[in-house]
């Protein structure tokens, strides 16, 4: 998959909103979420291209962490299908839909404070028999055990969080913590992973450090979608941009169309920026 | 006053029987509120429909093996009753429903209505007699040192009372050191994160509260066969609070802590009590106190002790500090 180079791939895409992805890993259909009389979510077609960063922008409201929020299981949606890898998804529960491989990280990063960082990953194991009340009781969860621990302890090495293994998760900094819930999210083996504003509240130096984790697990094969609204952030990283205004998708192209896109400046700025800058 | 006999009367406490029923009683607490988070305010729910589910099923002709039976999927059905419609819903609602439900059971077996069934008001006794009638114990009074002593029929249920706490606490601590508790505690840390995690909260919630219920009931039955007697105003509110007590006395998600905590709770009510009554006996207080405020005093000044400990080992006796700290952040 890697090998193939996905960004290439997106470069024949026409740079429309709603357009189809050569190969999509998550395709949504009409959409719609409304709080009361605020339609919060309201789209009609919307792709992500498999093994490629995607990244979700727009200005505060504009719909993002509802979309995640509903894609993931997390909200309801008042209407709309979505598939993932042609499997539906739509009417799976949270727990569910990170089972079928769509995984997600939160804005406000969820550390299990009072747990290990080697617990925080363990935990996110997919298909532990030692989850299940009576087998828990049996020796025989701890085969799979050890075989987690190792892979644990191989992302958290990448993650340069290996010395802090056995700290409790609270005890971590703003930044740490992202990278744990990264990693965490990695445990439970996505084939979409699913990141809420990955670089809120980190501090720039650990920023690149973390772009640069992104951009080696799209070299992998990982697809990931992102969310965020800083938009030099998605101009070095993306492979494609999906620009969403009043919960409608108004743009979406390679990071350099987008940026030039005066729909995008217009969403961000307000669309009289221009008569309106002498206040 | 004679330091000595209070001291030994409230070590005679402090190992007994109803400790040994409220340290079990808390570690029911323990797995809902210290590994799960669940605040369930209607422990004492649990412990009720133990103890009656056997009383009852005796009382009617029922072998009492099966009345063990009865009670224990009498908290089963409780735990799903209080569970199914909460547990899907923010944590205060749990809370309010249980409180609730365990005031509507007590008020309920104490219904005329139901008295052909419960014997309302007046309880049902003399059920366990199956149970002292296997006691290993010859007649007598154990000693164990000075005016610390038992009777064989109080040494067997208190052996019975504490091999269920060490052998149910063993248990548990497979349990919570397995992938099984892992998922317990991430649900108490963030129950998001779990279901971001592919976790079935839900589910989880739901496998806590009854199994912690199940103990509960186990504790119920203890305190039941102690007194040979079930009478629905025993199970008042209060109980579950008690509970509450001995859990953060010891500190809560601890394996240890509900029992320390039960002993210290004891020894410190039977403390005050037998310290107190030795005071006014010696006309320590004048006037100002008398025998029937000792009661109440005594539980001002275990509340006093509780209150100390919250501010200077919020953690509890066994908990982290460290631990505790990171709530603040």
């Amino acid at each position: 998959m890697s090998a193939d180079a996905p960004p290439q791939w997106l470069s024949e895409v026409p740079p429309q909103p709603g357009v189809c992805k050569p190969v999509p890993i998550l395709v949504v259909s009409q959409l719609r979420k409304s709080f009361g009389g605020l339609q919060a979510v309201d789209i009609d077609h919307l792709e992500v291209q498999r093994g490629a960063i995607t990244a979700l922008i727009g200005p505060n409201g504009a719909g993002k962490t509802t979309l995640f929020n509903v894609l993931t299981g997390f909200d309801r949606a008042d209407a709309g299908v979505w598939n993932l890898d042609d499997r539906p998804v739509t009417s799976l529960r949270a727990h569910q839909v990170a089972r079928s491989g769509m995984v997600r990280t939160f804005q406000l990063t969820k550390a299990l404070s009072r747990m290990t960082v080697l617990d925080n990953m363990l935990l996110a194991a997919p298909g532990q028999s030692g989850e299940h009340f009576f087998q828990a009781l049996l020796p025989g969860w701890r085969r799979q055990e050890s075989a987690n621990r190792q892979r644990a302890e191989i992302l958290l090495e990448r993650f340069q969080l290996d010395t802090m293994r056995d700290e409790f998760a609270g005890s971590l900094s703003g930044g740490q913590r992202k990278l744990l819930e990264m990693a965490r999210a990695l445990m439970a083996e996505p084939s979409l992973l699913m990141l809420d504003e990955p670089m809120a509240g980190i501090n720039p130096a650990l920023t690149d450090s973390l772009l640069a984790h992104i951009a080696e697990l799209r070299d992998e094969g990982l697809t990931v979608l992102f969310v965020e609204h800083d938009m030099d952030v998605v101009m070095d990283i993306s492979d494609w941009v999906v620009v969403m205004a009043s919960g409608a998708i108004i743009a979406e192209g390679p990071p350099a169309v987008v940026g030039s896109n005066p729909d995008v400046v217009d969403a961000y700025l307000g669309r009289h920026h221009g008569e309106a800058s002498h206040i | 006053m004679d330091l000595g006999s209070v001291f030994q009367d409230a070590m005679r406490e402090a190992v007994g029987v109803r400790a040994a029923a409220y340290a079990l009683a808390a570690v029911g607490l323990n797995v809902h509120f210290g590994y799960t988070g669940l605040l369930n305010f209607g422990h004492v729910g649990f412990m009720m429909v133990g103890a009656y589910g056997t009383a009852m099923t005796v009382e009617h002709g029922g072998p009492f093996w099966l009345g063990l039976l009865v009670g224990v999927l009498a908290a089963v059905a409780l735990g799903l009753l209080l569970g199914l419609p909460t547990l899907r819903l923010r944590a205060d609602y749990l809370a309010i429903v249980t409180i609730a439900v365990a005031e509507i059971l007590r008020l309920t077996a104490r219904s005329n209505v139901l008295e052909p069934f419960t014997r309302g008001v007046f309880g049902i006794t003399n059920f366990a007699d199956s149970f002292y009638a296997v006691n290993p114990f010859s007649p007598g009074r154990y000693h164990v040192w000075g005016t610390w002593s038992y009777d064989e029929r109080t040494i067997w249920v208190m052996m019975v009372g504490w091999s269920a706490v060490i052998i149910i606490s063993l248990l548990l601590l497979m349990l919570m050191r397995s992938p099984w508790g892992r998922v317990l505690r991430s649900i108490r840390e963030d129950e998001d994160a779990a279901r971001s995690l592919g976790k079935n909260v839900f589910s989880y919630k739901l496998q806590s509260l009854v199994l912690g219920g199940v103990i509960g009931a186990f504790a119920g039955m203890l305190l039941a066969f102690d007194t040979q007697a079930v009478n629905p105003d025993t199970y008042l509110p209060i109980l579950t609070f008690y509970a509450y007590a001995v859990v953060i006395l010891g500190g809560p998600g601890r394996i240890m802590s509900p029992i320390v905590g039960a002993v210290i709770f004891w020894f410190l009510l039977e403390f005050t009590d037998g310290g107190l009554r030795g005071a006014v006996d010696a006309g320590w207080f004048g006037g100002i106190l008398d025998g029937a405020g000792i009661g109440a005093v005594r539980f001002a000044l275990v509340g006093l002790g509780l209150m100390l400990l919250m501010i200077f080992r919020p953690q509890g006796i066994f908990g982290n500090k460290e631990e505790v700290l990171l709530d603040e952040r």
